[in-house]
């Protein structure tokens, strides 16, 4: 790893007006910076510690309804709160899908929603690729790539983004709080992430210095709580990312979806939210049938970016697996081994 | 770039020590190559395999993916501060006693990330310890026996 300069600043002024300086990083938990510095994919020469700001770490309901979860919240805290798994049921079982109980225990909020992607020729400095280095080439466009984007690539760049904690929240309208140079600003979950067109190096729309401060949750979003579901498929049982994963949330009046919210991971750049399947799914009857033509809406304009066509047909399936488990209610428990969709039967634990 | 060290305060084990490091120092690399604690293994450094737990503030984390820098002010222990007065920890002795390792090197992160399983209430069941034990690996396959020993020291811990 490149040496750099350490600076851990007391306010959140003072962090933003050092990380606005150029080969600055902001770091928090580390989990993904300090791999990224070891394999020299990334060299900051300052690196700006925001781990002791203060009131960041709070999670705080809203007057006007909703949550706001400060930005340095950790995975784990999040995830075992019981009032928030209460809540927001799909989001908890994500983030306790995702890593490993160790790195759950330092990853933050803020620091989730800016992981890089895990594409191998990403991590490999001795290959082309436009995300790390413009200009030289996509190797994963003629290589192994089975596990690459469907939806939203461009040639310049098939990589997926990992995150599981994201998808839920882009489908319950999350908002990322972002303090810049020029004040605070709200940027929806859905906007924040870019796809890759001919700029995959632009992954995000901060611009620098900018700080993510929290991530709010609209008011509605808990109103989901009932029939909500974060499904994962994986290539191990577990401590693994998604190959395709997707979030449901329903509310059913009389047997009639009232409201439904969809999104999917492991397919994209950025957590995707199928928004013309929710369309097709408002007012449908609660049956399978709905889901099925909810999933070939959400999947319309996939197409394979190699060896990936399986992941089109696999992303159908866990729509209509997530749909069909958030329709039959979220779970009292959370399931022994969150997300999986070969464990849908609760295990011990009454919360998290 | 302008500074080569910087002083940072360690608490490890309950004793405490000044170090200049540079700010790229590893926790892990602190304990092992500037304190001699060795007990905490250098596996794969990138996070993936557990080799490395230690908790901070009592809460399991991997020492790899964490600055010395980062900690400093936090009390940290490793697996060499688990025995008491010479007696064994109870998620030790359940280990031996289960004989819960092969080769061994995976162990201290095992029975640390162990320790901090039991203490969270993720060991009520093999499903839920196999799930909750998943960032710790093991390549001599010693997983059944592992579960075998943190159910035993879990149920210990109960009684």
């Amino acid at each position: 790893m490149r040496d750099f300069d350490y600076i851990r600043p007391a306010t959140i002024p003072d962090a933003v007006a050092a990380a606005a300086q150029p080969g600055s990083a902001y770091l928090a938990g580390g989990t993904n910076l300090l791999d990224l510095m070891k394999g020299g994919i990334t060299s900051p020469e300052r690196i700006v510690d925001i781990t002791r700001l203060p009131e960041l770490d709070r999670v705080e309901e809203l007057p006007e309804g909703g949550l706001r979860i400060g930005a340095l919240v950790r995975n784990a805290d999040l995830a075992h709160d019981p009032s928030f798994a209460k809540a927001y049921p799909a989001v908890a079982e994500a983030l306790l899908s995702g890593a490993s109980a160790q790195l759950r225990n330092a990853a933050t909020v803020g620091g989730n929603l800016l992981q890089r992607t895990r594409c191998s020729y990403f991590y490999d400095t001795a290959s082309p690729c436009n995300r790390r280095e413009p200009g030289s080439g996509c190797s994963a466009l003629h290589g192994e790539n089975r596990l690459h984007a469907v939806l939203g690539w461009s040639e310049a760049c098939i990589a997926t983004h990992p995150s599981d904690f994201c998808v839920p929240l882009v489908a319950l309208d999350a908002v990322v709080e972002i303090e810049g140079k020029d004040g605070r600003r709200h940027v929806t979950l859905e906007e924040f992430h870019r796809l890759p067109g001919q700029t995959p190096q632009r992954e995000t729309v901060l611009e620098p210095g900018d700080l993510i401060v929290a991530v709010r949750l609209p008011a509605e979003a808990a109103s989901f709580a009932a029939n909500a579901r974060y499904l994962k498929v994986r290539e191990r049982t577990s401590y693994a990312f998604a190959v395709v994963s997707a979030a449901a949330a329903l509310t059913v009046e009389g047997g009639r979806i009232r409201a439904a919210r969809l999104a999917l991971g492991g397919v994209a750049a950025k957590p995707w939210r199928a928004r013309a399947a929710e369309a097709l799914l408002i007012g449908a009857p609660a049956e399978e049938a709905s889901f099925l033509r909810a999933a070939d809406a959400a999947l319309a304009e996939a197409t394979p970016s190699g060896d990936n066509a399986f992941k089109i047909e696999l992303a159908r399936r866990i729509v209509v697996r997530a749909l069909t488990s958030a329709l039959a209610g979220t779970p009292a428990l959370m399931p022994a081994l969150p997300a999986s969709p070969f464990s849908n039967i609760p295990g011990a634990r009454h919360d998290a | 770039m302008t500074n080569t060290t910087i002083s940072v305060h360690l608490d490890i084990n309950g004793r405490h020590h000044d170090l200049a490091l540079e700010p790229r120092v590893t926790l892990l690399d602190a304990l092992r190559d500037r304190l001699g604690l060795t007990g905490t293994k250098k596996g794969c450094d990138h996070g993936q395999c557990g080799a490395c737990t230690v908790h901070v503030d009592g809460e399991r984390v991997l020492a790899c993916l964490t600055l010395a820098a980062q900690v400093e002010g936090r009390a940290v222990t490793t697996i060499e501060g688990l025995a008491r007065e010479g007696e064994t920890h109870p998620v030790q002795a359940a280990f031996l006693e289960q004989d819960a390792f092969q080769c061994g090197y995976c162990t201290p992160g095992q029975i640390m990330s162990a320790v901090a399983c039991i203490r969270e209430g993720h060991a009520g069941s093999d499903e839920e310890i196999r799930e909750y034990m998943a960032g710790n690996l093991c390549r001599c396959g010693a997983y059944p026996h592992i579960v075998s020993a943190v159910r035993q020291a879990a149920q210990e811990a109960a009684s």
